[in-house]
């Protein structure tokens, strides 16, 4: 019996959303596995901020070309009709409302969409790269994560106590649990797993799950 | 004209202490090795340049590159979004003993400054960083019910890149993603210097395919075969190399 959902889950649940032909930007580490989890007879284009469309898999090891890879600095392939470009150009792409969707992890996100997920306080060496970029412009702004910590406190909160990545800026959160979207500052319950309670549900998440209409059973293959 | 500059010492020669350079890449990806190691072979020569200010993506990686221009204390600040790599350590011990400065930047908003440095565009209004620690201090603007933070140009004295091929006349190409920053960092620049592949005539360089025009360009270089910061990093290499006496001493 599921209890929650893998990373991998998650990652399929938040791909099941993106359209056949969308320009999608994949945050470093868990969202890129989003990539892996396409329906058939959907093609995305995927951007990465260093300067490409349209890249495709990891190259086999040893076969790796150092001039060519993504934002987390991983050797990538092109796929035919990719494109380079400078980094202007890619955060016009960003900013300027060009993609369709960005899908982020998160360390916090609030009811009225804020998002803290590029620092966890003052200590050590601060670094941002385009994590506030992202958030603005993408028509769409989802995050995937665990609905919890690793301690079990709630990512879904009333406001953000991490430092913010941006404000009022996430639209959708797949969680281990949940799908909810955010619509005029409250978390709207779309999916959960149908092993959890709504009350169980409801003592995990850190801010008050709204119901419109009926909540669908968050349903994913084994992976 | 002829922009050729016939080596390495001569192509980093012009720049002095305090000055404020732009070295392209992104992570190891079309950062110019070659000339950086020149420039730090300067400054063991003659103590100079030192208190630069170098604006880059990152803060280098390993002991090589940015890292060694680092390590060697030639650097007083560094302008970048994400100061973090597989092998950060030259940068982070240097930034938590309060001996380099830093100056974080979101990697989109650092691509525009430097972009409207050399568009001759003071300043620019983005959504980016509105609300959050970034912003603070900066004047915020609204515009059509939206709040925009105004962001300042970013000009250098100097910008060291990497290109492809290159021309007499510094009409420059890029290979693959090593582009990032280059061609931005070459506008911004009063003093721009290429790193090239391979050197061409005038004519070599398909005008459809030029993705640097030569008027940003002050001078190039060839370096045939350049080294990649991330192979060079995978060898665990060091800029010095260390002498065998040294390692064991």
């Amino acid at each position: 019996m599921t209890t929650k959902l893998s990373n991998a889950q998650i990652a399929w649940r938040a791909a099941q959303d993106i359209a056949d032909g969308a320009y999608v930007n994949l945050g470093i580490g868990f969202p890129e596995m989003v990539a892996k989890f396409q329906p058939p007879g959907r093609q995305a284009v995927f951007h990465t901020e260093n300067g490409v469309l349209g890249f495709g898999e990891a190259p086999p090891a040893g076969e790796e070309d150092w001039d060519l890879i993504n934002a987390g600095k991983k050797a990538i392939t092109l796929k035919p009709g990719a494109a380079f470009f400078h980094h202007a150009d890619s955060f016009a792409m960003v900013r300027g409302g060009h993609l369709d969707v960005a899908i982020l992890g998160a360390y916090q996100v609030a009811q009225n969409g804020d998002l803290a997920n590029w620092s966890t306080g003052p200590k050590g060496v601060p670094a941002v790269g385009g994590a506030m970029d992202l958030v603005h412009g993408a028509k769409r702004v989802a995050v995937i994560t665990d609905h919890v910590t690793k301690d079990g406190k709630p990512k879904l909160v009333e406001a953000c106590t991490l430092p913010l990545t941006g404000v009022g800026c996430v639209t959708r959160v797949y969680t281990s649990l949940a799908v909810v979207d955010i619509e005029d500052g409250r978390f709207v319950l779309r999916e959960k797993l149908a092993t959890i309670s709504l009350d169980d549900l409801q003592a995990v998440t850190g801010a008050r799950l709204h119901l419109d209409g009926a909540v669908g059973d968050l349903v994913v293959p084994e992976l | 004209m002829d922009k050729r500059i016939p080596n390495l010492a001569e192509a980093v020669a012009g720049i002095p202490d305090g000055a404020t350079v732009m070295i392209g890449g992104f992570g190891g990806s079309g950062a110019p090795i070659e000339l950086i190691h020149a420039l730090i072979d300067r400054y063991l020569a003659t103590g100079s340049p030192k208190d630069l200010t170098v604006i880059n993506n990152n803060a280098g990686n390993g002991h090589v590159g940015i890292a060694a221009l680092i390590e060697q204390g030639m650097v007083r600040k560094m302008v970048c979004s994400f100061p973090r790599s597989a092998d950060p350590r030259v940068f982070t011990e240097k930034y938590l003993a309060g001996e380099i400065e830093l100056e974080l930047v979101p990697q989109g908003t650092l691509a525009e400054r430097i972009r409207a440095g050399g568009a001759g565009i003071p300043a620019f209004y983005t959504p980016t960083s509105y609300g959050t620690d970034l912003a603070r201090g900066k004047p915020v603007a609204e515009f059509d019910g939206r709040p925009y933070v105004q962001e300042r140009w970013l000009k250098a004295d100097f910008a060291l890149i990497k290109a492809e091929l290159g021309d007499h006349y510094g009409n420059l190409t890029y290979r693959m993603a090593a582009r990032n920053f280059s061609p931005l960092m070459a506008m911004a620049a009063a003093r721009t210097v290429a790193q090239v592949t391979r050197a061409v005539a005038p004519g070599g360089i398909d005008p459809e395919h030029v993705v640097t025009p030569g008027i940003f360009v002050s001078g190039i270089v060839e370096v045939a075969n350049p080294a990649q910061e991330e192979a060079l990093n995978r060898a665990e290499a060091a800029h010095p190399p260390a002498r065998p006496q040294e390692v064991q001493a």
